[in-house]
């Protein structure tokens, strides 16, 4: 019997932040190479390939997920959102304005993953202690920061969407 | 002053000083940066390198035909081709005297010389079918005796890696101010203490990336590059591939990250640069994890035995001190790789008014990557060896550590003064920041609080840290020793029809907020709002010349040069203004986008009329009158050599006893950068080089076997700071501007990561101290606690 040739790539079809796409993926090639190579999304950022430095994190059916972990054709019948998606969205604007006014950015690099971190903890409501965040945001590193800045952009992000949803309670 | 009789802090809609958000910084946050890997190109090659296995080893052969005959293979290069194109260097210079080093390729020919070297590169369509081919290359090694440890390089039976150098010593440089030996004589007290600094490394999260592109038909190299300083690079290429000056553009736009690793000169970068113009199309190398540890300058990897004599009342009297480093195989082109141990030498007790001083410093070759400057470079081994033997001193005399620092400082009012190693010190500020530190952490109630928990069984310490920082550097840093470094920098403002203001600037961003605070300081000179200045930066076509943005330069010198640019330009605008409104130049002055009359502040005519007169209907201006809407001004510290500042740093952690882990409570930095441009920026700065210096101090280590194999070349196993282990950090600043310039900016890059290491270091210790252990080494890590407490 002849054993079957290796399938080096496969059409897939998802949801690209918000909109159809399909497109042949190599087999081998990560979903952030696949991000970034097919549909330019040059905001997924390749820092360790390793799933250690969280600057390739986009959201997986809602959850946050290290695109270089994933394979590509793997986001098959997903809904995958990234920094972009999430931007065009306003899904985010708070918080990229809060990281604009506390500077909690310096070079760049992080700052997509650590959004979406970010965005996936803001989503679960409340108003999280420090040490929450701190917690959440430890698989994103930040060479620039220090971390406090960042932190307290997502508290305050947080406490602000606390204050407005109690609002409209009332 | 700016000689209009109101200081920049007085000018109407002046932006400095303010925190004023990063106008650059949106697009960042929208997932919009132009990294260099994002950078399009048509017809784009990529390349993987073939890096050694071994850390020294002759190269036998390579055969290199199979990985020809791979899938998507565009070219394969050995040294030896590569050779034909780029000219090999030497990392030596002359104000370094006796410096050594050997002649270094883009691509190693014949042998090599640490684990990562590149020897062989392959291009290819994509870099997945490049690093397929790389696996098809056939080499032969024949592997040599590595010399690792950098204790052991030095002995007479140590192989010597350059034989030609006969041994592996590239510097030596000894200081001896006054009789040492007599004033450790003659000394109430002496400690003394080995301190062992590991080797680090930068891990910018955007690893080292670089596009080349030569357009034979246009005979220009376009380069893409991540990189601090693109005009040094731009020249370095014309010396190496053989192009004159016009044939070559470097452009940087974003960079995740540097810290000192992207300023230096990478031979798998050159290679890329030669095989573009070889295969005469655009090719792109973007560093793996992998081959970053392994190919990125490494720093640090220190060994300082030193000692300090004190009085019975806890004066220091002298300070001595031996320091060996181990550098690699090379020193690193063009800066060297000398640089570190000599500002060890520099600044070692540097806050301090003892006037004593013995230094001696080796710097060896070794097996392993090569070492340069990293942020703050040879900042935290001073302040380390000093502070740590301050610490001790103060324990063994009974005195607080806290008094022992405020005796023992360098007078506020003694400046200008020379300091013990010979520096020029215009004017620092450490009695002021103490007193500051003090208050803003409430030391005495801190004490109180760690005697409390200490009698509950919990170990807490306090470390503080005394420092000093070399910025704003002359000529004196490189240029004197013959490197082709600019110390100078230029910025050119012009103004447009409508009232914008383009401002090109030859410092360079990397997140810092360079272009943020050219923009506060060009709007503030010019006279507009700050939303109506572009700046452009990190591209030597279109920018004066200048050195870029590293040792803490930025601000204080291309910030100078962007201030002398817009008081150009605004007096050029208002001679013009002055002679259309029939007025006296003196009356009138540019606010917030208008000619206003300078004493009411009552708007005479708007930057858009104006602009429109001169560019569109330059018939009806008076004869004679030739408008010049662009100003070029450049700037180079020259009173002093450079403008050192002073800050102190405070550390309160937590040791646990039996596990060894430490726990950061809390972190304080008071520090005098001169005018503070952009509170927002600089306390970011500094907290982000706090936490680089307690990665040094507690984490990060590239660790190698005795053959010289990096062990922990991933980021998992290289430990880097997570926010979840780090503090919450105070900062606070005295402010003592400097007298060279205008807008009395000096350097805030590296204060936090010079004096973060000591801090922690000394609040281990102090923790530590009821159990008579005490930890020495770098990276403080678990195990190094639980050996000073004899546990294991």
């Amino acid at each position: 019997m002849v054993a079957e040739a290796p399938q080096r790539e496969r059409a897939i079809a998802f949801t690209l932040n918000g909109e159809s796409v399909r497109c042949r993926a190599q087999s081998r090639a990560h979903l952030g190479d696949l991000l970034r190579a097919e549909f330019g999304l040059t905001g997924v950022h390749l820092g360790c390939e390793h799933g250690v430095c969280g600057a390739c994190t986009v959201l997986v059916d809602g959850r946050a997920v290290r695109s270089c972990l994933m394979l590509g054709v793997q986001a098959d019948g997903t809904t995958v959102e990234t920094v972009e998606g999430l931007t065009e969205s306003g899904r985010i604007r708070d918080l990229q304005d809060a990281f604009h006014t506390r500077n909690a950015l310096q070079c760049g690099y992080c700052t997509p993953g650590m959004l979406v971190s970010a965005a996936e903890l803001l989503e679960e409501g409340g108003t999280p202690s420090r040490e929450v965040i701190r917690d959440a945001i430890s698989g994103n590193y930040c060479r620039c920061t220090g971390y406090q800045a960042i932190v307290d952009a997502i508290e305050t992000t947080a406490q602000a969407r606390h204050a407005a949803r109690r609002e409209a309670a009332e | 002053m700016s000689g209009d009789g109101l200081t920049f802090l007085d000018r109407p809609n002046s932006y400095i000083g303010r925190s004023v958000p990063r106008p650059n910084a949106r697009r960042l946050l929208e997932g919009r940066g132009v990294y260099v890997d994002d950078v399009p190109a048509a017809r784009l090659a990529h390349v993987a390198f073939l890096r050694s296995p071994y850390a020294h080893a002759r190269i036998v052969s390579i055969d290199t035909a199979d990985a020809k005959a791979m899938p998507g293979v565009i070219a394969v290069a050995t040294g030896a081709e590569l050779a034909t194109v780029c000219t090999p260097w030497v990392g030596v210079l002359g104000h370094f005297k006796g410096l050594r080093s050997a002649p270094q390729h883009a691509l190693a020919v014949d042998r090599v010389a640490w684990v990562g070297e590149p020897f062989a590169a392959i291009v290819a369509h994509s870099r997945a079918e490049a690093e397929d081919a790389l696996a098809a290359i056939q080499v032969e090694f024949d592997p040599l005796p590595a010399v690792v440890d950098m204790e052991t390089a030095l002995d007479p039976g140590s192989p010597a890696i350059h034989p030609d150098l006969g041994d592996n010593l590239a510097f030596e440089r000894l200081l001896e101010v006054g009789d040492v030996d007599t004033a450790f004589r003659d000394a109430a007290l002496v400690v003394e203490e080995t301190f062992r600094f590991g080797r680090h490394t930068g891990v910018c999260l955007e690893p080292r990336s670089i596009l080349a592109d030569w357009a034979a038909g246009d005979g220009l190299l376009t380069v893409h590059h991540s990189c601090q300083a693109p005009h040094m690079v731009h020249d370095i290429l014309c010396k190496h591939l053989s192009l004159s000056e016009s044939a070559v553009r470097v452009l940087c736009k974003d960079v995740g990250g540097s810290f000192g690793i992207k300023v230096h000169i990478y031979p798998d970068e050159m290679a890329t640069c030669a095989l573009s113009l070889m295969l005469k199309r655009p090719v792109k190398f973007v560093a793996d994890r992998l081959e970053s540890f392994q190919s990125d300058i490494h720093a640090r990897d220190h060994r300082v035995t030193a000692r300090m004599a004190f009085s019975a009342d806890g004066d220091i009297l002298a300070l001595d001190m031996d320091d060996l480093t181990g550098i690699g195989p090379y020193s690193v082109y063009p800066r060297t790789s000398a640089v570190e141990a000599n500002q060890v030498v520099n600044l070692t007790g540097g806050p301090y008014r003892h006037r004593y001083y013995r230094a001696r410093a080796r710097v060896v070759l070794q097996n392993k990557s090569p070492t340069c400057q990293y942020r703050a470079v040879g900042h935290p081994i001073a302040t380390m060896v000093a502070e740590g033997l301050v610490d001790l001193g103060a324990a063994k005399l009974g005195l607080d550590p806290f008094a022992l620092r405020e005796r023992n400082v360098i007078p506020d009012d003694a400046y200008p003064c020379t300091g013990v190693s010979g520096i020029k010190l215009e004017k620092l500020s450490h009695q002021t920041a103490l007193a500051k530190l003090k208050a803003m952490m409430d030391y005495d109630a801190l004490r109180a609080e760690q005697a409390a928990y200490r009698e509950r069984g919990i170990h807490r310490g306090i470390g503080l840290a005394a420092f000093i920082e070399i910025t704003n550097p002359s000529a004196a840093f490189y240029g004197v020793g013959g490197a082709r470094i600019s110390s100078q920098d230029g910025c050119t403002i012009r103004l447009d029809p409508q009232g914008g203001v383009v401002a090109s600037v030859s410092v360079t961003e990397q997140g810092q907020g360079t272009e943020g605070i050219i923009a506060q300081i060009v709007a503030t000179a010019v006279g507009v709002p700050m939303e109506r200045v572009r700046v452009i930066s990190g591209d030597t076509q279109s920018t004066p010349y200048g050195g870029g943005t590293w040792a803490s330069r930025g601000a204080g010198i291309g910030g100078e040069a962007a201030w002398q640019a817009g008081k150009a330009l605004r007096a050029n605008v208002v001679a013009v203004a002055a002679a259309i409104l029939q007025s006296d130049p003196e009356s009138l002055d540019l606010r917030d986008g208008a000619v206003v009359d300078a004493d009411s502040g009552l708007e005479r005519m708007p930057l858009s009329e104006l602009g429109r007169i001169v560019y569109f209907r330059p018939d009806t201006l008076p004869p004679g009158l030739q408008p010049e809407f662009v100003a070029t001004r450049h700037y180079v510290p020259k009173d002093y050599p450079f403008a050192f500042t002073n800050g102190v740093q405070a550390s309160y952690v937590e040791v646990d006893t039996e596990t060894g882990f430490v726990r950061l409570l809390k972190h304080w930095c008071v520090e005098d950068c001169g005018t503070v441009l952009n509170p927002l920026l600089v306390d970011e700065q500094i907290r982000g080089g706090i936490v680089q210096g307690i990665g040094g101090a507690l984490f990060e280590h590239c660790l190698y076997d005795s053959e010289g194999q990096l062990l922990n070349g991933s980021m998992a196993d290289y430990l880097v700071p997570m926010a979840g282990e780090m503090p919450d950090i105070e900062v606070a600043h005295v402010v003592s501007p400097t007298a060279t310039s205008e807008i009395g900016a000096k350097g805030a890059g590296e204060a936090g990561t010079a004096g973060a290491p000591a801090a922690v270091v000394n609040a281990i210790n102090d923790a530590l101290r009821p159990f008579d252990a005490r930890v020495s080494r770098q990276p403080v890590t678990p195990e190094v606690v639980l050996e000073a407490l004899g546990l294991i």
